[in-house]
């Protein structure tokens, strides 16, 4: 670099960026969640989905599962498995864990309640009604 | 070592390679896992091993930073640290709280963890990377407040470097989006929208800043480039680094629920988020040919030169693979997912904590460097280890192709399991340049014990 651009001014760019980017994304930010109750969902976050929200979490689910396409890649995405598969193929598939099919992959079996299996339906139910711009591609997921 | 106090850097990078160790056989637990399901179940299913092994890897990168950052830091201020006391007994405590925390996962089902530990009192568990239960997120705050308090209070009283400004800067980023890691709101969109606060604004914020500082560093050190123009380099890159990085935390959310203009604020800004990793492989070879000086540390620079090589091409270019919405529409949490994070996570922070601690290691060990049998040794270890996470990234991505043909693209999708078991063959190649990665870890290690004659510094 030659003499003219020197450290000062890099630095001044640098700090001046910075905050210019940070201030913008913090706008975007802004107005993304005034536009988000029109897409997330929300008139329908009852307890009964925020209690699955919690089963999920202290499972780990997201151990081996995506979610909205985020999370382990070892297992199948569950953001649509409720249009997939339906509230009472998703409580029986959970109790009958682990197959114990030979050298299949293991899903441990985590003795939910019956109202722990209800919340976690409604939790996945309102996840596949979150506006998610239609992906996944199909419903494979 | 020109400053006493720079010695609490040593507990630190031994303790980062030991956990590196842990991190890496848990990947090969998970690698046979994907192909053999039934691997160590019940004992170790697949969620508690993918825990310890991302989770040892944040663990063993933060103590790299630390150790770095106590090594560093007095030698830029030229001034004895605050408190080399505080320094130890926070190693001691973050070793303590992060065994403890690792030992929960693999002996207590992860609900009775949660229970145990307050999860009831304020719910942040259970969400990818910040699984860690509540007392462990306390301690890491803690311990990240009393680092930043040591380092700071030593800051103030001596020479305050662009390097250790930077260095700082990144540092105090870090913890502070680590705070969002206590937030977890029940709407499943916005806990998801501040989850990346503290994911991408650290891998791909402020932690470039750290990587940034701590290889300007050791290029000074090993090169003898005058510090104004190594300086300078360092501000354009993390200026490159945070004007494209911060926006490019949209391309998360594409398919969220967000507002369908992410795809073209986060398509837009994260295609030129490569820019400061290109710039930041040029500055790493320009600095080295325009180098003053013939440092006895040749593993060193080639740790200086390989982290930008592989940041590069791991978060720049399989970045910008799937970074583009109509792309990542189809490899969006995919096997492609997994190629970019191990290349990236490995070529931008575990290679640059690699090359801070074969650069200060044996200067550590009071001498300028290790003897030439020990450098070769080192030396074989770089290639091993990169050459074998260069192969795991490539299967992962044929992986992953074949696994987005198959489930998300062809006329006629198949279902998850039935795509997986399509791609065994890849599995099986990932699981051997795993094994090749190993060895190259063991013979990291052994390089450590070699003896031999210090090469001295050129005259």
């Amino acid at each position: 670099m030659s003499g003219t651009f020197t450290k000062s001014m890099a630095r001044n760019i640098f700090f001046g960026g910075t905050v210019f980017f940070a201030l913008l994304f913090l706008a975007l930010t802004f107005d993304s969640l005034q536009t988000l109750p029109k897409r997330d969902n929300r008139a329908n976050l009852t307890p009964a989905v925020t209690a699955g929200k919690k089963v999920w979490e202290v499972n780990n689910c997201i151990g081996c599962h995506t979610l909205l396409g985020e999370g382990a890649y070892f297992a199948p995405e569950l953001g649509n498995v409720y249009k997939r598969r339906g509230p009472e193929f998703i409580k029986a598939w959970i109790q009958a864990q682990p197959t114990g099919a030979p050298g299949r992959r293991q899903m441990p079996n985590f003795h939910l309640t019956e109202q722990q299996l209800n919340d976690l339906v409604e939790f996945l139910k309102y996840m596949s009604e979150i506006n998610t711009a239609n992906w996944p591609p199909n419903i494979e997921g | 070592m020109q400053y006493s106090s720079q010695a609490v850097a040593k507990p630190y990078f031994i303790a980062a390679i030991g956990l590196f160790t842990g991190q890496v056989l848990f990947g090969l637990i998970m690698g046979l896992q994907y192909i053999i399901g039934d691997f160590l179940f019940p004992a170790i299913p697949f969620n508690v091993a993918r825990m310890v092994h991302t989770n040892l890897l944040i663990v063993w990168l933060l103590f790299g930073f630390m150790g770095a950052a106590y090594y560093m830091i007095p030698e830029e201020t030229e001034t004895e640290l605050y408190s080399p006391k505080l320094a130890l007994l926070m190693f001691w405590i973050f070793l303590v709280a992060g065994a403890a925390t690792i030992l929960g996962y693999l002996l207590v089902p992860y609900a009775t963890l949660a229970q145990m530990t307050g999860n009831d009192i304020l719910e942040t568990m259970g969400r990818e990377f910040l699984e860690q239960p509540l007392l462990t997120k306390i301690g890491i705050v803690v311990v990240a407040l009393a680092f930043l308090f040591n380092l700071s209070m030593t800051m103030l009283k001596g020479r305050k470097t662009s390097i250790a400004i930077v260095l700082m800067l990144g540092l105090w980023g870090l913890a502070i989006f680590f705070l969002f890691s206590f937030y977890n709101p029940h709407n499943p969109v916005l806990d998801k929208y501040f989850w990346w606060w503290v994911v991408h604004l650290w891998v791909e914020g402020v932690w470039e800043l750290i990587l940034g500082s701590l290889l300007a560093f050791v290029l000074i050190k090993v090169t003898g480039v005058d510090r104004e123009v190594i300086e300078k380099w360092l501000y354009v890159i993390i200026t490159l680094t945070l004007v494209t990085g911060i926006i490019g935390t949209g391309h998360h959310y594409f398919w969220i629920g967000t507002p369908e203009y992410w795809q073209w604020w986060g398509s837009v800004f994260s295609a030129l988020e490569p820019i400061p990793f290109f710039a930041m492989t040029v500055f790493a070879f320009n600095m080295v040919n325009r180098r003053r000086r013939e440092h006895p540390n040749k593993a060193a620079t080639l740790w200086a030169l390989g982290t930008g090589v592989m940041s590069f091409l791991g978060a720049g270019v399989w970045g910008f693979l799937h970074t583009l919405a109509p792309v990542n529409y189809y490899t969006h949490g995919t096997q492609i997912t997994a190629a970019h994070g191990h290349m990236a996570f490995y070529g931008a922070y575990a290679m640059v904590v690699l090359c801070i601690i074969s650069y200060a290691m044996p200067i550590l060990r009071g001498r300028a460097a290790n003897s030439e049998k020990s450098q070769v040794l080192e030396m074989w270890a770089f290639w091993l280890m990169t050459v074998a996470m260069v192969f795991i990234t490539l299967f992962l991505t044929a992986a992953g192709i074949l696994q987005v043909w198959l489930q998300r693209y062809s006329a006629t999708p198949i279902p998850f399991m039935a795509a997986q078991d399509q791609l065994t063959i890849f599995y099986w190649l990932r699981e051997g340049s795993g094994v090749m990665f190993l060895i190259g870890l063991l013979v990291y290690i052994a390089s450590f014990f070699v003896g031999g004659e210090p090469r001295k510094a050129a005259a």
